[in-house]
């Protein structure tokens, strides 16, 4: 063993029950940040991943982000047009077809085309507002989950009824209708259809299963007075964390705004990112707090220690050395705290992974999602061992700079 | 005198001086600035057994010090085998203390936790001269020679005060400095262990050529080493 290690560690030792109690510090402070930000984690990843799944990675939609240039202004750079009005009869995706067979070869996932459009529900004398989006059902299974969040009938069931009609079951519960019933349709075109509810769908998100209904392609451009016209291209990825990419990638080849799914989430992205900095500073003050517990021990160590380190220097020993030997008692104590703390921050997780809820809100919990990243461990850590650098390093640095003549003279 | 003219480097060879003192000076600053030691000058050659006296607070313990790089002058300097130190770094006067200068204190300053052969071994191994097992046998074999074969393994603190000095002694020597600096290394020990003490710096210089720099207060025992300094008021004296 290193002759610095040593010395370092018979400090400790000789501050046995002190020394425990700083080790304690931290293995609690690392532990319960461990356990804290796999619960954090876990939890923001459970809710992410139920909002992904509900909706498509990436929507294209009719609107462009910058509208159009004029076609003369486009090619010339000596034309401007000034105050050229669009023409604004032809909504939706144009040439869905060539669209489509532009994205088919390197979109790494599925897509589905699709008309939506409001539209109101009227059953026994009550409205409903709900989105109603027209799909290709086969497509839409490909791009969606909803066929899992099925609670009456079948998605596919739709491919089959061209009057039929599947709506959330909090739709359903507002008009108080029922699988079988036949609702009036109507939209602000003006076209009215009655379709048949033929199934029912619960997806945990309120918003959804309060206010959205499918009905096929064809049916809604019926109701919506657009033959042939769709306005939503939904993409699903392999990979949701592409989504960013790809939504750029379709936006360059189409023209067309591609949202992906973190955009059209932004102010919650940035509730969970404002969530994580209060869970890292939380983190970063109980290993600050642990972190006086190492400098306590350690200038102590350093006190009562005056006349060794005195007698170091006289053996030949430099600042550095003495230096050294402080920082590596606060680092031997930080590193045992994280060691320790790594171990309990996992089994807290475990346990904490094992208890069940029964907690009813708008994404139901049965138990506590803990997700378990190498990452929180390493924070954990570096951050503890960080504040003990600190901590052994202020105190180390004073003892290199006591002056060993005033100690031996002092002790004679 | 003949013992050390002995080992002294003939007359007119190049060997600098071992240790060599120029207008040493130092002043402690303060509102009222203490001079502990004023315009010293000094040549200490190998092979010297040279006792250091004076009336308590003459500056004996602070020239010491000076002369063994614990401490820094105001003015003047301390020379090392002819190279001047003051404008050393601090890891490089470290580093002359700990292969050139070895410390004996009048109280012991071993390390607690350590074994009386782990504390011998500790200048070993900082300085890394030797294998680990090679150390060990050095420390043990010194241990012998200052008659302490059976306390090798034992805390310091189941030793007596002679014997702890001279567990000092042996930490000094561990390696193989050519200078001892030792202040009052007998004053805290009886008459017993103090003759035993100073029968050993006697042979450091006799049989092993080593220079000794003694602090004492013990003018029977000064008289009995090879050169006397005496230090009055800071300033060296005719005895
Ligand atoms: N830190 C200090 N502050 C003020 N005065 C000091 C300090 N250190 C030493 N002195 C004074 O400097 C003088 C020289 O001290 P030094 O220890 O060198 O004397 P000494 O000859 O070794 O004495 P002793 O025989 O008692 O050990 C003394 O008068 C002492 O009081
Ligand atoms: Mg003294």
């Amino acid at each position: 063993m290193p002759l610095i290690l040593s010395i370092a560690l018979t400090h400790v030792g000789g501050r046995f029950r002190q020394s425990i109690v700083s080790v304690l510090g931290v293995m609690l402070g690392v532990g319960f940040s461990i356990a804290m930000a796999a619960l954090m984690e876990g939890s923001q990843r459970d809710f992410v991943a139920t909002l992904v799944d509900a909706i498509p990675h990436v929507e294209v939609s009719d609107d462009r982000r910058d509208p159009a240039p004029p076609p003369a202004a486009a090619r010339f750079d000596a034309v401007n047009v000034i105050g050229a009005r669009p023409d604004d009869d032809t909504r939706g995706l144009r040439n869905p077809v060539r669209i489509k067979a532009m994205l088919e070869n390197w979109l790494p996932g599925g897509m589905a085309a699709s008309l939506s459009g409001q539209a109101v529900l009227r059953y026994g004398g009550k409205d409903v507002a709900v989105a109603l989006t027209g799909v290709d059902p086969a497509a839409h299974l490909r791009v969606s989950t909803i066929g899992e969040d099925m609670r009456a009938g079948a998605f596919m069931d739709l491919a089959a009824d061209l009057n039929g009609l599947i709506i959330g079951d909090g739709v359903a519960d507002k008009i108080g209708a029922n699988v079988g019933d036949t609702l009036a349709v109507s939209t602000s075109s003006g076209a009215v259809r009655r379709l048949k509810v033929i199934g029912l769908f619960h997806t945990g998100v309120t918003q959804a299963d309060d206010a959205t209904g499918y009905t096929v392609l064809k049916t809604a451009q019926v109701l919506f007075s657009r033959p042939n016209a769709i306005n939503r291209l939904s993409i699903r990825l392999k990979d949701v964390n592409s989504a960013r990419a790809v939504a750029q990638r379709v936006e360059r080849m189409t023209g067309y705004r591609a949202t992906s799914w973190q955009e059209a989430n932004e102010s919650l992205m940035e509730v969970l990112m404002v969530r994580n900095i209060i869970m890292y500073t939380v983190v970063g003050a109980i290993l600050l707090v642990a972190g006086f517990g190492i400098f306590t021990i350690v200038s102590t160590i350093v006190h009562e220690k005056a006349r060794d380190i005195a007698i170091l220097k006289s053996l030949g020993f430099d600042q550095a050395d003495i230096r050294r030997i402080f920082l590596m008692e606060g680092l031997f104590i930080g590193i045992v705290g994280s060691v320790l703390g790594s171990v309990l921050g996992y089994g807290l997780s475990v346990f904490l992974g094992s208890l069940a809820f029964e907690v009813k809100t708008n994404v139901e919990l049965t138990s506590l999602p803990i997700y378990y990243s190498a990452w929180h461990y390493a924070i954990a850590c570096g951050f503890a061992l960080f504040s003990a650098g600190i901590a052994g390093y202020l105190p180390a640095r004073r003892a290199a700079q006591l002056n060993p003549v005033d100690i031996i003279r002092g002790a004679s | 005198m003949s013992l050390s003219a002995q080992t002294r480097p003939p007359a007119g060879a190049a060997a600098p001086p071992l240790i060599e003192a120029r207008g040493l000076t130092r002043i402690l600053p303060g509102l009222v600035p203490v001079t502990l030691v004023r315009d010293i000058d000094l040549t200490i050659g190998a092979g010297e057994f040279v006792a250091i006296t004076g009336p308590s607070g003459s500056g004996k313990s602070s020239l010491l010090y000076l002369l063994g790089l614990l401490d820094a002058p105001t003015r003047g300097e301390v020379l090392i085998n002819g190279h001047p130190t003051h404008l050393h770094s601090e890891t490089r006067r470290a580093r002359e203390r700990l292969s050139t200068l070895g410390f004996v204190f009048q109280f012991h300053f071993l390390l607690p936790e350590f074994s009386v052969a782990e504390n011998v071994m500790i200048p070993m191994r900082k300085l890394k001269r030797l294998g680990t097992r090679d150390m060990r046998a050095r420390a043990v074999r010194m241990l012998g020679e200052l008659g302490l074969e059976e306390h090798v393994d034992k805390l310091p603190i189941q030793l007596s005060g002679g014997q702890r000095q001279r567990v000092a002694v042996a930490r000094a020597l561990a390696n193989d400095p050519p200078a001892i600096l030792a202040d009052e290394p007998t004053g805290s020990l009886d008459s017993k262990s103090s003759e035993q003490v100073f029968q050993i710096l006697r042979k450091l210089v006799d049989d092993h050529g080593k220079t000794v720099i003694a602090v004492t207060h013990d003018l029977e025992m000064a008289a009995r080493m090879d050169r006397r300094l005496h230090l009055v008021d800071g300033m060296l004296a005719d005895p």
